[in-house]
């Protein structure tokens, strides 16, 4: 999971993680630690319990402050999602009389081991959304981010104040945007022209590439599944192969599907720098015509000018940080592919070699026995 | 059926207690009667006997020759395939061994014992062909025999045949090795559905599919059958292997479904109404029953189980391919070139990964749920008043033969008493003539009691001998199994260490 963002954590100077998280029945408590060297802290190393909508609420507060328009917003922790093993768990239940015990015993095990694989992923999403803050110049230093580390009282009076005052407004014009940029202004900057053709159409693509590759490992699991009732149910020695599919079908679950899930987010962020680089530019042509406006009634020039000049200056800030943003943010992504395709490879080949020397092993029992 | 019309069975060396009526006909009627009394005709064939009487059939194994029968308890071959014993006054005390069959391909190479022979037998059941047209359609089968046993004129033949002469064989065969307790391999089951499609002339892949399934059942139900030591020497099953032309079996009515259900309730409320308690042998039996039930159903649970497994792979096929589908359009977009060319690599490893799948399930199919599907319908898939078709129809034939033997006791007994009062009432003409009875009665009594013991074996050399078979049947497809996921994961393996590279060289 660590390589679906790399080089995160480097950073001696302020150090997060998550050490541990409690489940208690649908709420996560994670417990967020932090180590630092830096002075705009109370304390050199600490620890405060959160839940997952307080990593919301300060997503939230970074996507509406106007300076971190020209960057690219670390996408939100999607919420934990025990529904499927619960599920599972319950039907299993219900079945229990119709099995062996041994088949039971089986089935509760690999779905004890499914929700743990859950609950891992959950902590590990949300640590590296702390990481990708803590180890960029700009949100490090962030004031809200602060207070999410270090505020040891319940930030829910905070979440509510925040839902209050900005009321989802912004976020739902940037998300309706999306025809600002599809609607085929071809933007004068080359970099920005080309970014916006290929995030438009790599999103789509990777949104399909992840749907896929759920569906896939999600047969794969119920081909796992079937394999733990055939060997529980079986006198003969099967169980290897059905441990190994298991696995199989989770290690896939987690490089693969988790890599394009997690980039389709990340690329639905550089989207957003996009829109806002748009609307920023939409604005300094308005501005421009109001200028022109007021110069033709000869009223109200000097707010004209200043507001033109202003949004001129703002959508340069956004051009270049943004530029600087979607580049780095590019090498990070054929970075961490890399690092994710060699280890699943890596792992595809392990487990097969393991199937395989457990099948001959198999094989061989069968012989030796009756 | 032809059953009585192509032999006159001989006189059977004990027959005055020859139960009545063995009417074939019966087994096709709705009411018949007490079908299962006893036809202890015999059949000979002049196959393999001269003078004495062949009685495989009766004699299984064969009490005649004492030394033989011992060695038949012992099992001096671990990994014995199939004792058979020729009682013929030549070979006496000579084995032949005959081993099970197989595709003509691979042969089972079998044991040799004392001074016999090895002898062996392949079927194979391929080709299949359509004939005729619109619903009087009917597909045929080469049925290819391959063989060194003297039973048969040459060593190599084929003969052509339909679905309904194989209802048709076993239906001559249980009729004649019920009774002995033997266990007859099921035919595999008829299909309305299937064969319409293939009358009816869709070239669609699902009934191509249904047709290499009967083929593949059809030559296992064969290969079983051969496998069994009395039926292999049975007259029938070789004329079903040899013979061009056979009569049409008709009346195959009987063999699916209602005519069954029928003929076991009979013996079912035969052997419940069975008032004379029996001895300690019957533990062995119902024990044995209860494990064959037991059997069964796990077995049932298995079959869906991998079931379930096939569709489950199938599915996962599917998504595969779309996945790959989905990764190549993405590597496409990619601006980074060796990410872009890394992507497509994984599209087509994914692709070839789907196609292993696919040969998978097909092989998680053919070999898995077809040998448990026939094992379940081997234990008697037929279930009547909760007890198994099998278990009940053995039941009946042990029952009932003890049943005789009792009975026939308890005759004697009467006719002993009978004798005392002539005795004692000194009427001598009519005391020779009692005399004479309780000779007659004795004798009686002792066939029966022999009768039943040798059923009794048969019974249990039966369940023995088919454990053994199914032990082993299950063990070599499991194997089979175990190497197709083998190949499959020798070349999982290859594919992604060719990817591998791919993925590193990406910048």
């Amino acid at each position: 999971m660590r390589s679906v963002s790399v080089d995160l954590n480097n950073d001696s100077s302020l150090l997060i993680d998550i050490p541990d998280a409690l489940c208690e029945r649908d709420k996560v408590k994670f417990t967020v630690h932090t180590k630092t060297t830096l002075n705009s802290f109370q304390k050199p190393e600490f620890s405060v319990p959160r839940q997952h909508e307080d990593f919301i609420w300060l997503h939230d507060t970074l996507v509406e402050t106007e300076e971190y328009a020209g960057l690219i917003i670390p996408p939100a922790p999607p919420k934990p999602d025990f529904e499927g093993p619960r599920e599972k768990m319950h039907k299993l239940g219900e079945g229990e009389s119709t099995m062996t015990k041994e088949e039971y015993a089986k089935m509760k095990q690999e779905l004890e081991a499914e929700y743990l694989a859950v609950f891992k992923k959950t902590v590990q999403v949300h640590e590296i959304f702390l990481q990708r803050l803590s180890s960029h110049p700009v949100f490090s230093k962030d004031r809200n981010f602060q207070i999410f580390l270090e505020y040891d009282q319940d930030l829910s009076v905070r979440r509510k104040n925040a839902k209050e005052f900005f009321g989802g407004f912004f976020k739902n014009m940037v998300k309706s945007a999306d025809e600002v940029l599809i609607s085929g202004i071809k933007d004068v900057d080359e970099f920005f022209e080309q970014e916006k053709t290929f995030l438009l159409d790599y999103f789509s693509k990777i949104k399909d590439a992840t749907a896929k590759a759920e569906k896939m490992t999600r047969s794969h699991k119920n081909v796992a599944d079937d394999y733990i009732h055939i060997s529980a149910t079986v006198i003969l020695h099967t169980g290897v192969p059905r441990k190994v599919e298991g696995r199989v079908a989770s290690d896939q679950e987690l490089k693969l599907t988790e890599l394009l899930r997690y980039y389709m987010r990340d690329i639905q962020a550089a989207k957003d720098l996009l829109y806002r680089r748009a609307r920023a530019l939409a604005d300094y042509e308005n501005s421009n015509k109001a200028l022109d406006k007021a110069r033709l009634k000869s009223k109200d020039i000097p707010q004209a000018e200043e507001n033109q000049r202003q949004c001129l200056q703002k959508f340069d800030k956004l051009s270049e940080s943004g530029k600087q943003e979607l580049t780095s943010f590019k090498g990070r992504r054929v970075v961490a592919f890399r690092k994710n395709l060699i280890e699943m490879a890596e792992l595809e080949i392990k487990h097969a070699k393991v199937r395989i020397k457990s099948a001959v092993c198999s094989e061989h029992n069968l012989f030796t026995h009756n | 059926m032809s059953f009585s019309s192509v032999r006159n069975p001989p006189p059977f060396l004990d027959s005055e207690d020859q139960e009545p009526e063995y009417d074939t006909r019966e087994l096709d009627s709705d009411d018949g009667e007490d079908i299962f009394t006893g036809s202890e005709t015999d059949p000979t064939t002049d196959i393999f006997s001269e003078e004495g009487s062949f009685t495989v059939e009766k004699n299984h194994p064969p009490a005649k020759t004492n030394g033989v029968q011992s060695d038949e308890e012992l099992d001096l071959f671990a990994e014995a395939t199939v004792e058979l014993t020729l009682t013929t006054p030549n070979s006496r005390g000579r084995k032949e061994i005959i081993g099970p069959t197989g595709p003509l391909s691979t042969t089972m190479k079998l044991e040799e014992e004392e001074s016999g022979d090895t002898f062996e037998l392949n079927i194979a059941v391929t080709n299949p062909e359509k004939m005729g047209d619109g619903m009087n359609a009917y597909m045929t089968y080469k049925v290819s025999t391959q063989t060194t046993l003297p039973a048969f004129h040459i060593k190599t033949f084929s003969v052509r045949r339909r679905f309904s002469d194989f209802l048709g064989l076993y239906e001559k065969l249980s009729v004649k090795h019920h009774l002995m307790g033997c266990i007859i391999p099921p035919p595999p089951q008829k299909s309305v559905v299937g064969m319409t499609k293939v009358k009816v002339g869709k070239e669609d892949p699902s009934s191509a599919e249904f047709v290499e399934k009967r083929r593949a059942a059809l030559e296992r139900y064969l290969q079983r059958v051969v496998a069994h030591p009395a039926l292999l020497q049975d007259s029938d099953v070789q004329e079903f292997l040899e013979r061009e032309e056979l009569p049409r079996a008709v009346n195959t009515q009987a063999l699916s479904g209602s005519g069954f259900l029928k003929m076991i309730n009979k013996a079912s409320d035969a052997v419940n109404k069975m008032t004379i308690k029996m001895n300690e042998s019957d533990n062995w039996f119902e024990s044995k029953l209860q494990e064959v039930e037991n059997e069964e159903q796990l077995l049932r649970r298995l079959h869906a189980s991998v079931d379930s497994l096939v569709n489950h792979r199938k599915e996962m096929c599917i998504n595969t391919a779309m996945f790959a589908k989905s990764v190549a359009m993405l590597g496409s977009s990619e601006e980074n070139s060796a990410l872009s060319r890394a992507l497509s690599q994984l599209a087509e490893v994914e692709d070839k990964l789907e196609q292993l799948h696919q040969e998978q399930a097909f092989s998680d199919f053919f070999i898995l749920t077809e040998l448990l599907a026939d094992y379940v319908r081997l234990l008697g898939a037929v279930r009547v008043r909760n007890s198994l078709f099998y278990g009940t129809l053995l039941k009946y034939t042990f029952c009932c033969s003890w049943q005789r033997w009792q009975e026939a006791q308890a005759t004697l007994q009467k006719k002993r008493e009978a004798e005392a009062k002539l005795l004692w009432a000194n009427k001598p003409d009519k005391l020779q003539q009692a005399k004479e009875d309780l000779t007659e009665w004795e004798a009686k009594v002792g066939q029966c009691e022999r009768d039943f013991e040798r059923i009794s074996s048969t019974l249990r050399k039966e369940v023995h001998r088919f454990e053994k078979e199914k032990c082993r049947d299950f063990k070599h497809h499991i194997v089979k199994y175990l190497e197709s996921l083998l190949r499959s994961q020798h070349r999982v393996v290859k594919c992604w260490e060719a990817f591998l590279p791919e993925a590193k060289a990406i910048v």
